[in-house]
């Protein structure tokens, strides 16, 4: 591999050059991407069951189909989204023309992340395509068979001399940190976040961190509990917890716990049968170090599992895994568990789970299950997360109209669907006027020196914002109804008339 | 704990009683914002006078009329701002209610500057305040007077326990930076930027930088050169040159070269007289340290200064100057953002070649450029970036609240004014709300659950499967409401004029 300065310095060429910035050349880049998705697709979901031994079907809907559908929302959109988005003039600059232009930062750095390794890597980089941009991809090392695939395939399908594939570990990762960048796209912990900010503070270089942290779930006692314990399964044990947005833990009401616990033990057993261990749809631990860890964090609160518990190290498996009588000092609620056990907090209410959740940092998804949308809105008033999901958890990541992303320490920026385009964009405003003679008469009588008060007092009207006014605006609207009524009617009586004589 | 700790700690405990949440309190914060602009305007442009010896006029647009238009465009739209913004739905949420909420971080702490003591302090506090936070605000101490009338007026009109004034230097700032906030919004130099960057990097704290650096300005062949010279001379020397957006330095057309040094000495002198010093309408400089410095500026080279160059040391007044540079002399005036009332004119072929010079450099907040050839204009354009560019005007984008204002690679992130500055001081928190609902639990064994299958995964993708654009998909809904439309009034008139007949 050439040296990682060498890969920063050709790519800025590249972009210096004008390669990535055509429309078309981005259309055909995405078009790229969409044929190694189709023509690879059992590759890429090989790389990643051999990385993450999850399901085929698991890998197809959280990764693949999700990379398609951004690849494709780009596609049909791109020529909208390119496109110069003029702006309300003031007075001053009626006869001007005022947009926002959209313009590619330059070289933007993706660091992906292992639990969802392909879709983690790939989305940012549709973003940095549809923008513009040239971009070096440097994917987690810990999902070696994704990163090997990657940087093996993706130079087949996308122009190599704008869209790099780095790999390689913490030396690597440091190497390319030093260099400039225009952009740094950074998925991963808290902690890793805030040495790629301090690198990116060198150059000013914009950044977005999806961090993690404890996705607190709440259950209250008005609660469909059957439907509340399917859901919160499915969430927290897919891809075996290893999901920055799965839910980290709960906080039951106390009177509506025990049932609650019943429920998951019966929901996890439809879902993977009394051996989990045996179940098509059950993956693994990524690898060992993670499963020393998440065994640690087992053991020391081992008297508070009532489900499962079980671990087998030669399969870098863990079994779904629910503790009760959690509190705040127990190993599992010391750091982000990122695997299968399900800590559940007792609280009395809806009061003192909002109490717990706002004494933390802020996550990245905050969940709250209830028949009582008043609960809803209590949470989403009184607390702050990256998304909020009611009665269900972590679907709203698959909505690309909603932004993905966090707030404190679970992250800055956001991204999916547009807000992708928007994050690796510069809004670069553009005020363009003509070279109107005449119009320097008002310059002289407004604008230049020398000041006299009538200059200033006139300038003031001319530019002061006025309060908004609700009669204006309905008579503006009534106004504008009525013409085009008008219009339409006037219209449809002439046809009228005209279809009359010719019969 | 010091008095600073205590202070971000007490606004801490504020914003968790949850007094900002309110839209009413809000607006009556920015109400007494706008109180006090108006019942204090003549002690603030005294301070500022005092500052920078701004004129009037000066004082009242680049400082005043910003704060407030931009505390009445808050007055008049923070209702809809504030309200859920619903996005467009998948098949799998067809039923659910999916919006974006702006939520506030939390305490936000904004670093004025020194060149509009006012404006670049006050602007970032009304975003702040309307996006609901709490607030340290710490003016530049540079421009003393206007930070001591900050803290001394502000607290008689903005609630004492949600925002705060707090007056320093490096010191204090320095410790503010060693806490925790949720949102920084700094102005001022790229180095600084890098500082604060990197302390807002210890807690990931986002934020937004205001930085600047040297805009230049290309003067093309065909263009109408005394409103070139016009526009860009008001530009450049309004608060002495002092300001992030002001042209730092000309690349003209060596043909016009000539004439256009004639038009800029005619300009200067009808704006500002033959002796700008006596003008009311010039500023001084902020202090001696700037003053020596852009007199160092000037003094490398005499034989360069073609329009004024005369200094007075007393007055820390610099005169309307204009140099001639060619960059292969490496002239130290081009090494850095000159902030002061000194123009350097390069000579260039063409615009390709001036675009070359602007893309050898740092991205600046603003290019302009002057043609009445449009596609001259439309290159520039295309083939260069910075935070604005305006075509045949300086600097008068920062006006328009409906455009971003804000820089690119070292001139800057993020922007702000207007919407802007809401959405900068607000957290975008994506809502997915549904209902329990057991029949969805039907779908949901169907096609989500495990144990999986392949039909099940057939559904699944065809429900959030995104497809390719169709244009006879997407004018349907069109034409359907033409239809209805046309169907609805060709009806009315029929009745209407069965009726009259």
């Amino acid at each position: 591999m050439a040296a990682i300065s060498d890969i920063v310095n050709s790519t800025r060429t590249a972009f210096n050059k004008g390669l990535s910035k055509p429309l078309n050349f981005r259309k055909q880049q995405l078009q790229g991407l969409m044929r190694y998705l189709t023509e690879k697709e059992d590759a890429i979901a090989a790389a990643i069951q051999r990385d993450l031994k999850k399901p085929r079907d698991e890998c197809m809907v959280t990764e693949i189909s999700i990379v398609k559908g951004e690849c494709q929302l780009a596609l049909n959109n791109l020529d909208d989204w390119t496109k110069p988005e003029p702006v309300k003039k003031d007075l001053a600059n009626l006869l001007e023309s005022a947009a926002v232009y959209r313009q590619p930062y330059g070289v933007v750095l993706v660091l992906g992340a292992w639990n969802y390794p392909f879709v983690l890597t790939l989305n940012p980089l549709i973003g940095a395509i549809a923008a513009g941009n040239c971009a070096i991809i440097k994917p987690s090392e810990i999902s070696a068979n994704v990163a090997r695939h990657l940087a093996e395939t993706l130079p087949m399908y996308l122009d190599p001399s704008c869209f790099k594939v780095v790999n390689g570990g913490i030396p690597e990762t440091t190497e390319l940190l030093a260099c400039q960048f225009d952009y740094i796209f950074y998925t991963g912990n808290t902690a890793v976040g805030r040495i790629v900010m301090r690198a990116a503070a060198e150059f000013l270089t914009p950044v977005t961190l999806e961090c993690g942290g404890k996705s607190p779930t709440y259950v209250d006692e008005d609660c469909d509990l059957s439907l509340a314990a399917a859901r919160i399964a499915w969430g927290k044990w897919l891809n075996v917890g290893q999901t920055c947005i799965a839910p980290d833990y709960v906080l039951c009401d106390a009177k509506v716990r025990g049932e609650f616990v019943v429920e998951l033990g019966r929901k996890l057993r439809e879902f993977y049968g009394d051996k989990p261990q045996r179940s098509c749809d059950y993956g693994r631990i990524i690898n060992p170090r993670h499963f020393d860890r998440v065994s640690r964090i087992l053991e020391a609160d081992r008297e508070l599992v009532v489900v499962g518990g079980d671990t087998d190290s030669s399969d870098l498996f863990i079994s779904p895994t629910v503790l009760v009588g959690v509190d705040k000092t127990s190993a599992t609620m010391q750091e982000e568990i990122f695997g299968p056990l399900l800590p559940v907090i007792d609280v009395s209410g809806l009061e003192e789970a909002v109490e717990f959740i706002n004494s933390r940092d802020k996550p990245l998804a905050l969940y709250a299950f209830s028949r009582k949308q008043s609960v809803s809105r209590y949470m989403l008033s009184n607390t702050s997360s990256g998304a909020f999901c009611f009665n269900d958890c972590v679907v709203q990541n698959g909505m690309v109209t909603l932004p993905f992303g966090g707030v404190g320490a679970s992250g800055m920026g956001s991204y999916h669907g547009w807000y992708s385009y928007d994050t690796f964009s510069h809004r670069r405003a553009v005020l363009a006027k003509k070279q109107l003679g005449t119009t320097e008469w008002l310059m002289k009588a407004l604008r230049y020196p020398p000041y006299t008060a009538k200059k200033t007092s006139w300038f003031l009207w001319m530019l002061a914002v006025s309060p908004k006014s609700r009669t204006k605006t309905a008579l503006g609207y009534i106004l504008g109804m009525g013409l085009c009524f008008g219009v339409l009617s006037s219209f449809c009586y002439v046809l009228g008339r005209f279809c009359f004589s010719l019969w | 704990m010091s008095k600073l700790n205590e202070a971000v700690n007490s606004l801490r405990a504020t914003f968790n009683s949850g007094v900002t949440k309110s839209i009413t309190f809000r607006k009556s914060q920015i109400k007494a914002l706008m109180r006090f602009i108006i019942e204090k305007e003549d002690v603030i442009l005294d301070a500022i006078y005092k500052d920078l010896h701004k004129p009037r006029w000066e004082c009242q647009m680049t400082e005043l009329q910003m704060i407030r238009n931009d505390c009445q465009i808050v007055l008049n739209e923070l209702d809809n701002w504030m309200k859920p913004q619903y996005v467009d739905k998948d098949l799998a949420n067809i039923f659910e209610k999916c919006y974006i909420k702006y939520q506030s971080y939390g305490v936000v702490l904004i670093l004025g500057a020194w060149n509009y003591p006012i404006n670049l302090t006050l602007l970032p506090l009304i975003g702040a305040i309307a996006a609901g936070n709490c607030i340290i605000l710490k003016p530049s101490e540079i421009s003393h007077h206007t930070a001591v009338l900050l803290e001394e007026s502000l607290p008689l009109y903005l609630d004492k326990s949600c925002y705060k004034v707090i007056n320093g230097g490096i010191p204090e700032t320095t410790e503010l930076l060693k806490y925790r906030f949720d949102y920084i919004f700094y102005t001022g130099g790229t180095a600084v930027g890098k500082v604060v960057m990197r302390a807002a990097a210890e807690f990931i704290t986002p934020l937004t930088l205001e930085c600047g650096g040297k805009c230049p300005v290309y003067i093309d062949s065909q263009c109408n050169l005394t409103l070139a010279a016009s526009r860009l001379v008001w530009g450049k020397f309004v608060n002495a040159g002092q300001t992030c957006l002001a042209p730092d330095y000309i690349l003209i057309n060596e043909k016009i070269q000539s004439a256009f040094i004639n038009e800029l000495e005619i300009i200067i002198r009808e704006f500002y007289g033959e002796n700008p010093q006596q003008s009311a309408d010039f500023s001084r400089i902020i202090n001696s340290r700037h003053f020596d410095r852009l007199s160092k500026l000037l003094n490398y080279d005499n034989s360069s200064v073609i329009i004024g160059g005369q200094t007075d040391v007393n007055d820390l007044y610099i005169s309307p100057t204009v140099l001639r540079v060619n960059l292969a002399d490496h002239h130290p005036i081009m090494d850095e953002e000159i902030f002061g009332p000194i123009l350097p004119i390069i000579s260039v072929s063409d615009v390709d070649e001036a675009v070359e010079v602007i893309n050898t450099r740092e991205k600046p907040l603003a290019i302009y450029a002057f043609s009445s050839d449009t596609s001259v204009l439309n290159y520039i354009e295309k083939y260069t970036t910075s935070g604005a560019i305006l075509l045949n005007d300086v600097m008068v984008h920062a006006g328009l609240s409906s455009l971003p204002f804000g820089g690119v690679g070292s001139s800057g992130m993020g922007s702000y004014k207007g919407k802007f500055s809401f959405e900068s001081f607000s957290h975008r928190r994506a809502c997915l709300i549904k209902n329990q609902w057991s029949i969805t639990e039907r779908l949901m064994k169907a096609m989500r659950y495990p144990p999986v299958s392949d039909s099940k995964l057939y559904w699944f993708t065809k429900l959030i499967e995104v497809r390719p654009k169709s244009v006879v998909l997407s004018a349907a809904p069109y034409l359907l409401l033409a239809g209805l439309t046309l169907g609805v009034c060709s009806a009315v008139v029929y009745l209407f004029t069965s009726y009259c007949s």
